[in-house]
């Protein structure tokens, strides 16, 4: 290995690891929330309303006596799935577009392109809300919603690798070779073109989770009682003056995640494809 | 020059009729009858039938959307189902501060985030490097609302130097403009700093240190505002997220706004108001993006777009 290769990953290592770590234990914590969370998320105890950090509640109680960690350790199942959720929705709408659009050209990408620049027309989360108050205000259509939202970015990605890779010589000689375009497009096209889609899925889940926290917080997300950590600071903002702790750690809990899942993103950009500027 | 603006209105012109199809189709493909929705579950049939009627529903679809892009040309957004007053003038009115709002965190993000950027470029050490990235970082990876509440408990509750909640003088817009404007910082920060370091090593940085021009003269004059073309498309599209943000943001310190009265109207489903905010919102994001094409060429002398 050249001595600039090992310079690189040296610095790329620290962040890509560090990603690596906090999104595992975001998963791990997802997947085993019932079995590690020392109490109810959901049910309310009038005799323990707002205690502060203690043995008992680590990070304190809530305005109806809840647990804190242990809505928070719940929340974090609700936002994988929000991100896993909504990031296959968007990576597989906007993937399958963008091949289209890249590979046929002509009217298809003409289609492909205008819908997308008509999606790109609503600014920031307006989109998302639009299609929430066309559905209703409830954290499945918040997560359909952010997905939908998320489709343009893949579209114009994978149609930019499509044309690129679309004309090299080895998939010129797979279709001379008497490839199908189905497996010209599965097998040659979008295998080659993979790296960006999964840099792009790792920085969209965080990238989703906020957004859906950001619906929950204002109401149009998760409803109460539900221990979503966007819902739970919305909750807390009232008892800010007495009770910190309601508010610090599920937005703490949100933040570890995302910086997870955007170092992890990033780690694997410098990996897999430097020049990839997002 | 002219031409080139008015083709960049001619490509906007029908993404915005697109928007505004879709908008309308909104409360037609909102499950349930709109009517039933307006009135309430207890309302009786002869009313559902008399305001399907008033709202124009029992006719054809496309004569629907012709009534209704006509109402728009002219500025007529419809009446709001819970106040009766026209949408038009309800967001005209809640309009002013959510744009105030969205300046200055515009204004915060562009001067904090392109010197951010700038210092993490030039900075001689690693760590004060590594140290503005990881803020970055952290920036990009708050969520707005909470770091919202986190001022507030801060500035607000223990410091007292700001106040908490509402609108008023220009102190009441610092914790709301510093929490929108965070993200976009960050954002900025990380895309000057990378076209910077593209830019630092190119010939006509060199030649300018060579012939003596002092330090911060070359950053400046020479190398940042080459560095700066990328960054400016960015602060076009960072508006459009502004906006959007303005949504939790204003309800984070509870401020009057265009965002907070979204909010409202999806909870209470009137459909006319969401409809209008968000057509209104479009159409001011295109404005936006326009004009940052148009900068363009102030910035960029070699882009002549009437070629």
């Amino acid at each position: 290995m050249t001595r600039r290769a090992t310079g690189r990953l040296r610095r790329i290592r620290p962040g890509l690891w560090a990603g690596l770590v906090l999104s595992s234990l975001f998963i791990a914590v997802a997947l085993a929330a019932p079995w590690i969370a020392p109490h109810d998320p959901v049910t309310p105890v009038i005799e323990a309303v707002l205690q502060p950090p203690s043995q008992i509640h680590p990070f304190g109680t809530d305005e109806l006596g809840r647990d804190v960690l242990s809505r928070v350790i719940y929340g974090s199942r609700l936002s994988l799935e929000v991100g896993v959720v909504a990031v296959g929705i968007a990576a597989t709408i906007g993937t399958a577009g963008g091949l289209a659009a890249g590979f046929y050209g002509g009217t298809w990408d003409a289609a492909v392109m205008r819908a997308t620049d008509v999606l790109l027309a609503f600014p920031g989360i307006l989109l998302a809300i639009a299609i929430v108050a066309t559905l209703g205000p409830n954290l499945a259509n918040v997560i359909i919603a952010v997905g939908i939202g998320a489709i343009p970015v893949y579209t114009r990605t994978v149609r930019g690798s499509t044309l690129s890779v679309r004309r090299m010589e080895y998939v010129e000689a797979a279709r001379a070779a008497g490839a199908t375009t189905g497996r010209l497009m599965m097998r040659h096209v979008l295998r080659n073109i993979a790296a960006p889609i999964v840099i792009l899925a790792t920085l969209g889940v965080g990238v989703n989770i906020l957004i859906a926290a950001g619906l929950s917080y204002v109401g149009l997300g998760a409803q109460p009682p539900t221990p979503e950590w966007g819902a739970m600071l919305s909750g807390a903002r009232q008892y800010l003056r007495d009770a910190w702790w309601t508010a610090v750690f599920p937005g703490l809990a949100i933040t570890v995640t995302v910086v997870g899942m955007n170092l992890l993103g990033d780690g694997l950009r410098d990996l897999l494809d430097p020049r990839l500027r997002l | 020059m002219h031409t080139f603006i008015l083709r960049r209105l001619g490509a906007v012109v029908p993404v915005l009729l697109a928007v505004s199809v879709l908008v309308f189709l909104m409360s037609h493909l909102t499950p349930g009858d709109p009517a039933t929705i307006m009135l309430g579950e207890n309302a009786s049939a002869a009313d559902v039938v008399r305001l399907r009627h008033e709202l124009g529903l029992d006719r054809p679809l496309a004569v629907q959307y012709g009534r209704y892009i006509a109402g728009v040309i002219r500025g007529d957004l419809g009446r709001s189902i819970r106040s009766g007053r026209p949408v038009a003038l309800e967001i005209w009115d809640r309009f002013p501060p959510t744009l105030q709002l969205t300046l200055a965190a515009m204004a915060i993000a562009a001067v904090a985030g392109v010197l951010l950027g700038a210092l993490a470029a030039t900075s001689r050490t690693a760590a004060a490097d590594a140290f503005l990235m990881s803020t970055s970082l952290l920036g990009i990876s708050m969520p707005s609302f909470w770091l919202g509440l986190l001022l507030i408990l801060l500035f607000g509750l223990v410091l007292h130097w700001f106040p908490i909640a509402g609108g008023g003088d220009w102190r009441a817009l610092v914790l709301p403009a510093v929490t929108l404007g965070a993200q976009a910082t960050a954002v900025l920060a990380r895309l000057t700093r990378a076209s910077l370091l593209e830019v630092l090593p190119s010939d006509f940085v060199r030649t300018a240190r060579a012939k003596g021009v002092a330090g911060t003269r070359v950053l400046f004059r020479h190398a940042l505002r080459n560095a700066l073309i990328p960054v400016v498309t960015v602060m076009g599209l960072q508006f459009g997220a502004l906006l959007g943000g303005a949504v939790i943001v204003e309800s984070v310190f509870a401020r009057s706004g265009l965002g907070r009265f979204a909010v409202a109207a999806v909870q209470s489903r009137d459909f006319p108001v969401i409809q209008g905010i968000v057509l209104f919102a479009a159409a001011v994001y295109a404005l936006v993006n326009l004009s940052v094409d148009v900068a363009y060429l102030a910035l960029d002398p070699r882009i002549t777009y009437d070629q």
